[in-house]
């Protein structure tokens, strides 16, 4: 042990660098891979159908990190994704007999996912940080809730968005400005946000304090439990911001809406250079995990070399190598 | 006389460059009880730590039965029945206490584990020790004796020769401790050496055949316990010259600025009551577990805690942290590395943490952070090879002086320093009784917690002390002297009944 830190201290300089610019190197990469390839990888149609369809973990990832950062995890945003995306347009179709195909209805319906999350969001934060249960198992419980509601709302099939709304909401996933879907704006947001908030203000630091050691937070008199409640609350809402950018694609939710969502969010953040365990965090490094996940995918859908059916697999890799590289990074600090 | 069964010949112990143990002579012969005292810091565990095997000594050597025994780790000692049971316990937590008892020397028949006769076995051995707890009990489920007394079963369950015991009786009540003196006794009369540690020194006349005393790593008095009485023991273990380490005393005002009356906090303190006069640096002191540290965090929130607390006047809520800092009131923790600083974060973050709002607006102004921290470099005499340093990486003298600027950038006018100067070398210690002089100076009133009786007697004019979760007494100028304190932190001469 003593032998590999010296080890690793020697070399520093460097290994903080790459910890730094891994992930970009690695999206750099794949750029590069993806365009030897295809012809078609940079072309507009490409670009935007690749960021639009990570819009949706991406926004998700950015809470996550907030969560992550502060030492906790969330298991249950797909789930709970599923359920509000059920919720949402169930109670557009009450709505439309008395107040017909209008923008009101659309209105209520956003209204009703952003509330939703935030309550889901802290129910889990509420747990977590009042009920003192390890968030693990306490997402892993909302996950399996939030599964089973949409399932039972949906009667087992699909819930469909009312025809006539569907043609008047498409236009929020499909639609811009100058050219830029809306998901993928409302994802820079997001992300602009995010990062100002975690490197430039209070509660950012404040999640960083907690996750490094929660003792000391307290100690600092740093307002542990609700800064944790709040990570949950935010990852809520931005699970319903999510699921308002997604409703429109589709027009529909079911059992399998929002599948394996955590997994990939969690991923993102990860390889985006977030520290597991807690105590570092950096949003804009989720981003980038989010685009060299997507990439993968995109890359393998264009080209026949590899078996789409394997992108977990590599994706698997990634996610591992990206823990690995972690480590030799933090032994050196 | 019997020849010793463990001696140490001239031995001596440094940890990188700082010798704690000087040319240390000693013996332990079979059939006595022999007791180690001395105040913290002296090298009782270090010097116990060398004959159970767990250390080995930088000179001198250890003897087995006459023999030169270079033990290379503790599982040699315990092979050779030398055991040693620590002062934090070495139980697994998740396993049942019949599993602790046996743990490593399980009893097998064929390939199977032998329940039923381990059952038995540490259903008997925890019977003699009068702890009723049945074999099948997970170890987290019992109370802190009991843990104890399992750790003495464990001991006892093999062919001990040589029993060392570090403050075993820290964690348990008066008629606890005599149960354990019985199963002591009892060892004693089969043949086997006892070596134990204790600050309470009615103890020590009651079970210990012979003394040994230390003092700042030396032996500095030896013999039967009959050539000892209690005051002659307390006398031996001090007696140190701390003229110039410290700045002149001072008194404090009239005014009372905290006042905490009988304040009870679960499990650790009961009935506590005290007062703190503005500009004055008030002592706390008592051997460590005495509920000082859990007194002092309960009057500040960071402990559930009953009783009422006044603050400049009017009433301090319980449990709430945030609003005592707001209010003035700050506790600077004795736990630098687990809940003082944030190891792996630089300076900046650490030092503006308690009170980063007022930085943030809502974006943190890094320049006005920057030069906060510059300012705490220069104020505390912060010395750092770089800013970007990370904390841990800091020496212990420097990482006490950042949790310093930390807490005094809160700007309170009660601040709660809990052991002041652990683990740092004399000239820091010396800078830092400077500063904490010059905050009293500054009109802030300044409690200290802390287990070095110099450092409560070279810094405060006026020391409650604590004994047992109970404010044992109180002594005031030329009353605070070493001798004062020992008795009262020892349980002798409480004053409990006078002082209420």
């Amino acid at each position: 042990m003593s032998t590999a830190s010296t080890n690793a201290g020697a070399r520093r300089g460097m290994k903080i660098d790459l910890h730094v610019l891994g992930p970009i190197l690695a999206l750099v990469a794949l750029i590069g891979i993806g365009i030897a390839l295809n012809s078609n990888f940079l072309s507009y149609g490409n670009i935007t159908n690749v960021l639009a369809r990570s819009a949706f973990i991406g926004i998700i990832a950015v809470g996550m990190t907030f969560v992550i950062t502060a030492g906790g995890l969330d298991l249950s945003v797909g789930s709970m994704a599923a359920f509000i995306a059920g919720l949402m347009i169930l109670c557009m179709n009450l709505l439309v007999p008395s107040m017909g195909q209008s923008l009101g209805v659309i209105l209520i319906g956003i209204a009703v996912a952003l509330a939703a999350g935030l309550v889901a969001g802290a129910i889990n934060g509420l747990l977590v940080t009042r009920a003192g249960i390890e968030a693990f198992i306490v997402t892993l419980g909302t996950m399996g809730i939030y599964r089973s509601l949409v399932t039972w709302l949906a009667d087992g099939g699909t819930l469909s968005l009312d025809y006539g709304m569907r043609e008047l909401y498409r236009p929020v996933y499909y639609d811009g400005i100058l050219g830029v879907s809306w998901p993928i704006i409302v994802f820079a947001i997001v992300a602009i946000l995010g990062e100002i908030v975690m490197r430039h203000t209070a509660f950012g630091r404040h999640c960083a304090a907690i996750g490094s050691n929660e003792t000391v937070a307290r100690y600092s008199t740093v307002a542990v439990t609700r800064v944790k409640t709040l990570t949950y609350i935010l990852l809520g809402c931005l699970v319903g911001v999510a699921v308002v950018m997604y409703v429109p694609r589709l027009g529909s939710a079911s059992a399998s809406t929002g599948l394996l969502w955590e997994l990939e969010a969690i991923a993102a953040v990860i390889i985006g250079g977030t520290v597991l365990k807690g105590g570092f965090g950096r949003v804009w490094g989720t981003v980038v995990g989010v685009l060299i996940l997507s990439l993968i995918g995109n890359i393998l859908n264009l080209t026949d070399m590899v078996s789409p059916y394997l992108n977990g697999a590599i994706q698997g890799v990634i996610i591992i190598l990206a823990v690995v590289l972690q480590r030799k990074g933090s032994t050196a600090t | 006389m019997t020849a010793p069964t463990l001696a140490l010949h001239d031995v001596s112990k440094s940890f990188g460059p700082i010798e704690v143990l000087h040319g240390v002579d000693f013996d332990l012969r079979p059939g006595e009880v022999h007791a180690l005292i001395g105040e913290n810091g002296a090298g009782k565990s270090t010097m116990m730590k060398i004959l159970g095997g767990y250390l080995s000594p930088t000179g001198g050597e250890v003897r087995l039965d006459g023999q030169r025994a270079a033990f290379s780790d503790s599982a040699e000692a315990e092979a050779a029945g030398v055991i040693m049971i620590h002062q934090e316990f070495n139980l697994a937590d998740h396993l049942s206490v019949e599993q602790n008892v046996f743990l490593g020397r399980e009893i097998r028949r064929g390939i199977f584990l032998d329940h039923k006769t381990m059952q038995a076995k540490s259903r008997d051995l925890m019977e003699a020790l009068e702890a009723r707890v049945p074999p099948r009990t997970r170890v987290s489920d019992i109370s802190v004796p009991e843990k104890q007394m399992v750790e003495i079963a464990k001991a006892l369950s093999r062919n001990v020769r040589v029993l060392i015991m570090d403050e075993p009786t820290a964690v348990l009540t008066g008629a606890e401790a005599r149960v354990l003196f019985k199963q002591v006794r009892r060892l004693r009369d089969e043949g086997a050496a006892i070596l134990f540690t204790s600050h309470k020194l009615d103890e020590v006349s009651e079970i210990a055949d012979r003394v040994t005393v230390l003092r700042d790593g030396a032996v500095v008095a030896q013999g039967g316990i009959d050539e000892f009485t209690e005051d002659a023991m307390a006398t031996a273990m001090v007696g140190r010259d701390v003229s110039d380490l410290f700045p002149a005393k001072r008194a404090g005002g009239d005014e009372i600025i905290l006042e905490a009356a009988h304040v009870d906090v679960p499990g650790h303190v009961t009935g506590a009551s005290l007062s703190l006069r503005k500009g004055e640096i008030l002592g706390i002191g008592g051997l460590v577990g005495a509920g000082r540290t859990e007194l002092m965090e309960g009057l500040v929130g960071l402990r559930p805690r009953t009783g009422t607390v006044t603050l400049k006047g009017t009433s301090l809520p319980g449990g709430d942290v945030a609003c005592a800092r707001r209010r003035g009131f700050v506790y600077l923790t004795e736990d630098r590395k687990g809940a003082g600083l944030l190891l792996d974060k630089s300076l900046t973050e650490n030092l503006t943490l308690p009170v980063l709002h007022r930085y943030a607006r809502p974006l943190i102004d890094r320049k006005a952070e920057a030069a906060a921290l510059d300012k705490a470099i220069t104020d505390f005499d912060i010395r750092v090879p770089s800013r970007d340093v990370k904390v841990g990486n800091l020496s212990g003298g420097n990482q006490q002086k950042l949790l310093l600027a930390k807490t005094m950038l809160c700007d309170p006018d009660v601040v709660v320093i809990d052991e002041p100067t652990r683990g740092i070398d004399i000239g820091t210690k010396q800078q830092i009784y400077t500063l904490i002089h010059r905050l009293a100076e500054e009109g802030r009133s300044i409690i200290v917690i802390s287990s070095e009786m110099p450092e409560l007697i070279g810094l405060c004019n006026r020391v409650y002390v604590m004994h047992g979760g109970h404010v044992a007494g109180e002594l005031t100028g030329s009353e605070v002297t070493e001798d004062n304190v020992i008795r009262l932190a020892t349980g002798l001469g409480s004053q409990r009944e006078d002082a209420a």
